[in-house]
């Protein structure tokens, strides 16, 4: 015997002694003093009625105070949400705390003893059911006819795969979508939400502008928007992007890239490389530009290399030029798909 | 003709004669209804059922009555909102919106938030009763580990809670995401990031689930659906067996006197426990509905309308997803590019990895420390958490893993709150998040070993009484005094742990035992998990100490009838004249 | 006339030279002008003394700012080359507003970001090191208030103002300073400060200079008149009520979280323990001894 066999034969006492057993039942002051067992119930009922009460105001509150155009205000606050919040709130917990005064002063309050039973069928049960199991097994013959069960298992397999199949029409397949923004050779930029266009001169040292390509503001032969509701928002989680101006001398051009940049004046993408969010938290001293998601942080005058935070990859860089009439245009598409990580991404 | 024995026949039941009564009204329902539905053999176990009572069974039901708040304030949401992401001018009350394009989701959001009278109440209900849901789920989670109660014949039990708290933090998400706000929105963004990243089938994901490029427009009307029928129906499912399950097994108690693993000592449910749960019911709701009015949850109209070119510094999701959000922010980049192709690991091992693994091994807990210990006994007394030394420590090891992370997740706004750098957080958080759960782990194991001391110490030696006493030849020492039985018993009544232990490798004939290897490794683990626990003393040390305490009581009888005999605390104090001390 | 000069003005009538009227309007007009000149505001001077201000400002500069910015605001290293005081050539008046009129310069001490504090000059010291800053180089000068209020607006003006100032917002400055301009933080421990409760001409200023590590939004692509709306869109955020309650912070989900921990759940703990405890015992027996009913 071990150690600790020995210490189970020896121990004061099992749990199943009972022994001291239930201790004996004291009571409450208001089981024994009328007085004190009136005066629980006067409270009680005063809980439910102060409930009562508060539902009147409630009833007040809704028809009086006033939402909407002519918003009612107290302390600062929107009145008629903390007016309903309030007695509505208080209605419920009167009538909770009334419910659990009367249980606890009130209502009997001795402890019962209950037996568990096993959690585990009887022995009888198991034998009757693994009989009955076993009959209506024998019966269908299932056990027998090898064919029959394995060809039903296939068929019901197989019908199983008919729903998911029918999901198919769920999206389209990605195609290249992923590899193209709305950004084309010669398109201007523009000022995000003001629509209009930029020359270099606007922009000073240390300017961050939020832009989108010129598309997403213009209209078509009738008069309409070229984008709007679902197209626009598709357009805008590609095309999205921020141009930043700084010292020509500050910039580290990357490869191939000596043309991209005008008097100083950069775009990049403003959809974050981690998992997509849009990025203009940029700081003029450093060059270095952060998102607010995770923390991504890209350096501007590095060709937005990540220099910290759970980015893999560089936000693209789109090449501009300027237009004969001065305004700031994109050299064409991003050469690389805009925005997080996706495995066929490298095979474009 | 036989005699029949009519000894046993009452002459008559009643002292008077008896007088026909008509039946009651709420007699004739309830029979019309036994006629049909059998009622009483139904309700016949339940009505006087047992509960015991204890503060800490009751976080469960904070979570069960906050779920039926979210099914009725989130009916009062249907009636208004509208799933759909069609694009409408919004025209409504709140002028700094007006004239903007958003989706109709929006717009009935901020219909109801300003032109729906209670309405904005009934959206800031149903989102604090949602924290409130996971949270009292992830407590409730923790009590019943801590103590014991996710033993045997409780797994399934506790595999159906981790289900619901998975279940249930799928539908916050998808709740929150509905209005289609900015702050939610850039969530989904994230998440079709998360699906993207997905090695060979993530953009397939990603255009099935948002029907063409990100965002389309079905995402929201596919996210409705889940959150109002899908997910509501398979928790309710889960809710009903869980408490299905409960009935059957019966709740766990305390160990006390009279309570043994045979008997369940409490209330009967009708009245008592039934007005306990039923006012519960309604103090949740009440404490729920204040909150809804007081405090401000989910300003949508200060986010405005969700667009893919606008985002907010502090953009977090809800409290419940911020261990993953904590991950990913800091996971070094690590993308592998091979082939043409890309896999992010940066996003795949936070989101997609990670919370798989934790959900597993939250799931496997009962089953694995069922495996080390070989326990196949069912137990319905619940444990102390010191008597359990290893599976606390586990439990707040993974307790800190998660803070941290959970921390982690806001650590921007830990920044300006503190005056500190993301950067440095973030370092900080790389390191801690490993280091963390296992300084943690050993200091909680070795504070519950010395808590098991302490209670050996209060069982051989009785409790410090606080009264110093000087023996004639000038030792002081301090009086100790017995445990009140009920104490004692509960302390003493403590099984000693049963360490798995190997009997032998081969038997007689020199053949090696079947999984040998497998018994090996269960008795390694079994001795890890033992080590250095104090066990309960064995029933000689106890009539050892009692006789030494017999022993020190003749000392001490001196101090009997004296104020300060100490006695103040176990019902043992005998009164004495100008006796102002307290009992 | 007649009631007051009966008798004076028959005889006086003839004795009045034809030039009298123009000599009383002259002496009427110079009156007017001293007068006038007297009581008007002090900008009808600054023209005289702008030089004075400058002046002024130089030795307000060279005391407070000149250890960090240079002897002539040509900034100032250490010694290991770090950059203790950039260089105020061209920064203008509108910065020198800004720095000084939030408290944030003179700086307590170089950092990662210098924060708003009490502030260490009057209005008139700033404007004159204003004017003084100014001539170090052509920069932005100090908005006008037709430049950033929206007083003067008709109500529909005012609103399609606030409207898309919000959308403007949004785009350019939500992402560092938070939905309600709680602030954000920005890396190796800087910060975007909060901006509620500042000024409108200072919040103008900020914009257009570029403050420490924010960018400038230059009038060329952020014309005055957005940032107008700007200012007017968080100037009618401060004005709304909170409508749904206490903002905890306007920091979003993470306080949010918190709240919902310690108020809901605390409460709801609290209670719970309320609930279960034991009620108050007496030691008497009730007078009546009912049969208590014992279920096995």
């Amino acid at each position: 015997m071990t150690d600790l066999e020995h210490r189970t034969a020896g121990a004061l006492a099992a749990p199943d002694d009972e022994a001291p057993g239930l201790p004996a039942h004291t009571w409450r002051p208001t089981d024994v003093d009328p007085k004190a067992e009136k005066r629980a119930e006067r409270q009680v009922a005063t809980l439910f009625v102060l409930s009562m009460v508060c539902v009147v105001l409630f009833i007040i509150a809704y028809f009086t105070i006033d939402i909407g155009d002519n918003h009612d205000t107290a302390a600062g606050l929107g009145a008629s949400t903390l007016a309903l919040g309030g007695t509505l709130g208080l209605a419920l917990l009167f009538i909770g705390v009334g419910v659990i005064q009367w249980a606890r002063k009130l209502m009997g309050d001795h402890e019962i003893v209950e037996m568990r039973h096993p959690a585990v069928s009887s022995d009888e049960d198991r034998e009757r059911v693994i009989a009955d199991l076993t009959a209506g097994a024998e019966e269908s013959g299932i056990g027998r006819r090898p064919l029959l069960r394995n060809t039903m298992l296939g068929a019901l397999g197989l019908v199983g795969i008919t729903p998911i199949i029918a999901l198919r029409d769920l999206g389209p397949l990605p195609g290249d979508s992923l590899m193209h923004t709305a950004w084309r050779a010669g398109m201007r930029v523009v000022v995000d939400v003001l629509g209009t266009p930029i020359r270099p001169e606007d922009l000073e040292f240390g300017t961050l502008v939020n832009c989108q390509p010129a598309d997403i503001y213009a209209l078509d032969e009738e008069g309409e928007p070229l984008y709007e509701g679902v197209d626009l928002h598709v357009a805008k989680a590609k095309a999205s992007l921020i141009i930043v101006r700084m010292e020509p001398e500050a910039i580290i051009p990357g490869p191939g890239r000596e043309n991209w940049s005008v008097d100083g004046i950069q775009g990049y993408s403003k959809i974050c490389t981690h998992v997509g969010c849009p990025i203009s938290l940029y700081e003029r001293t450093t060059h270095h530009v952060l998102c607010p998601c995770h923390q991504s942080t890209f350096d501007l005058s590095d060709s937005a290399a990540v220099i910290f935070g759970p980015a893999n990859r560089p936000l693209p860089q789109l090449p501009l030029a300027v237009d004969d009439e001065g305004y700031l245009i994109a050299q064409s598409d991003f050469t690389e798909p805009v925005g997080p990580s996706f495995w066929e991404r490298d095979s474009s | 003709m036989s005699h029949l024995d009519t000894s046993k026949v009452a002459d008559s039941n009643r002292g008077s004669a008896a007088t026909a009564q008509k039946p009651s009204k709420v007699g004739a329902v309830a029979n019309w209804a036994d006629e049909r539905l059998g009622l009483a053999t139904a309700m016949k176990k339940q009505i006087r059922k047992v509960f015991p009572d204890h503060w800490s069974f009751m976080l469960g039901e904070v979570a069960l009555w906050s779920f039926v708040v979210l099914l009725l304030t989130g009916v009062f949401l249907t009636l208004w909102f509208v799933p759909s992401m069609g694009e409408v001018t919004y025209q409504g009350s709140y002028d700094e919106l007006r004239g903007v394009h958003v989706s109709e989701a929006f717009n009935s959001t901020m219909t109801i938030s300003f032109d729906v009278r209670g309405g904005l109440l009934m959206r800031q209900m149903h989102h604090w009763s949602a924290m409130l849901f996971i949270a009292a789920m992830m407590v409730h989670l923790l009590r019943v580990f801590f103590t014991g109660a996710h033993r045997k014949p409780r797994e399934l039990n506790w595999v159906i809670g981790c289900l619901l708290l998975l279940l249930g933090t799928l539908e916050g998400f998808t709740g929150y995401s509905l209005p289609d706000d900015l702050l939610s929105g850039t969530g989904i963004r994230a998440a079709d990031g998360f699906m993207k990243s997905m090695p060979v089938v993530g953009t397939y994901m990603s255009f099935f689930l948002f029907g063409g490029e990100f965002p389309g427009e079905v995402i929201i009307p596919r996210l409705y659906i889940v959150h109002v029928l899908l997910i509501p129906g398979i928790l309710l499912a889960l809710i009903g067996a869980h408490m299905l399950l409960l009935v059957y097994h019966k709740h766990t108690q305390w160990p006390g006197p009279g309570r043994t693993e045979q008997n369940v000592v409490g209330f009967p449910l009708m009245p008592v426990y039934a007005a306990k749960a039923g006012g519960f019911f309604f103090i949740v709701f009440g404490v729920t509905a204040l909150m809804g009015g007081l405090l401000s949850i989910n300003p949508v109209w200060k986010y405005g309308p969700y667009d893919p070119s606008k985002v907010t510094a502090g953009s977090q999701p809800d409290w419940y997803m911020g261990w993953p959000d904590g991950a990913l922010r800091i996971m070094p980049g690590w993308e592998s590019h091979f082939l043409g192709y890309t896999l992010s690991w940066n996003v795949l091992l936070p989101i997609i990895v990670l919370p798989g693994l934790m959900f597993t091994i939250l799931l496997m807990l009962p089953f694995v420390e069922s495996f080390i210990t070989g326990d196949k006994r069912n137990h319905h007394l619940l444990q102390r958490p010191r008597n359990a030394p290893t599976r606390t420590a586990t439990m707040v090891a993974l307790m800190t893993f998660y803070g941290l992370l959970w921390a982690a997740g806001g650590n921007d706004i830990i920044a300006i709150t503190f005056d500190l750098s993301i950067n440095q957080i973030t370092y900080f958080m790389r390191v801690a998040v490993f280091v963390g759960p296992l300084i943690a782990f050993y200091i909680t194991r070795r504070w519950c070993i010395s808590l098991q001391r302490q209670d050996n110490e209060k069982l051989l030696h009785g409790y410090e009484t606080g009264v110093i006493m000087r023996s004639p030849e000038g030792g002081y020492s301090e009086k100790h005094l017995p445990l009140p039985e009920a104490t004692a018993h509960a302390l003493a009544s403590r099984a000693p742990d049963e360490q798995f232990t190997v009997e032998s490798e081969t038997d007689e004939n020199g053949v090696v035992a079947p999984h040998s290897r497998k018994a090996r490794l269960r008795a390694a683990l079994s001795a890890k998990m033992y080590a250095d626990n104090v066990q309960p003393p064995t029933a000689e040390e106890l009539d050892e100490a009692h006789h030494h305490a017999e022993h020190e009581h003749q000392l001490q009888a001196p101090m009997d009838g004296v104020a300060a005999d100490g006695h103040q605390f176990d019902d043992h104090h005998r009164a004495v004249e100008d006796d102002t001390l307290r009992h | 006339m007649r009631f007051l000069n009966r008798s004076a003005g028959r005889l006086s009538r003839h004795r009045r030279s034809k030039l009298a009227g123009l000599v009383l309007m002259l002496l009427a007009l110079v009156g007017t002008g001293t007068v006038y000149s007297a009581f008007a505001p002090a900008s009808a001077e600054q023209a005289e003394t702008d030089a004075e201000m400058v002046a002024k400002g130089r030795e307000l500069f060279l005391v407070g700012c000149s250890f960090c910015h240079g002897a002539n605001g040509e900034g100032q290293q250490t010694k290991s080359g770090d950059a203790l005081g950039p260089t105020l050539v061209g920064v203008g008046a509108a910065a020198v507003d800004f720095q000084v009129g939030t408290g944030r310069m003179p700086a307590a001490q170089p950092g990662q970001q210098i924060p708003s504090k009490r502030l260490a000059y009057s209005q008139e010291e700033i404007d004159a090191l204003a004017a003084y800053v100014a001539t170090l180089g052509p920069g932005p000068a100090i908005p006008t208030e037709e430049q950033y209020s929206t007083a003067g607006m008709t109500d529909e003006e005012r609103e399609e103002a606030v409207v898309r100032g919000g959308q403007i917002f949004l785009t350019n400055c939500t992402a560092c300073h938070n939905f309600e301009g709680s602030g954000g933080a920005m890396p190796e421990g800087g910060y975007a400060p909060k901006i509620r409760g500042v000024e409108p001409r200072h919040i103008y200023e900020a914009m257009l200079t570029g403050p420490q590590g924010m960018p400038t939004f230059s009038n060329g692509t952020m014309p005055p008149d957005a940032k107008r709306d700007v200012i007017a869109y968080l100037e009618s955020l401060e004005a709304n009520p909170g409508y749904g309650g206490f903002g905890m912070g306007g920091l979003g989900p993470v306080s949010e979280g918190l709240f919902a921990w310690i108020l809901g759940i605390g409460s709801l703990v609290g209670f719970a323990v309320w609930i279960a405890a034991h009620t108050t015992r007496t030691q008497k027996a009730p007078a009546a001894t009912t049969a208590v009913e014992e279920q096995a």
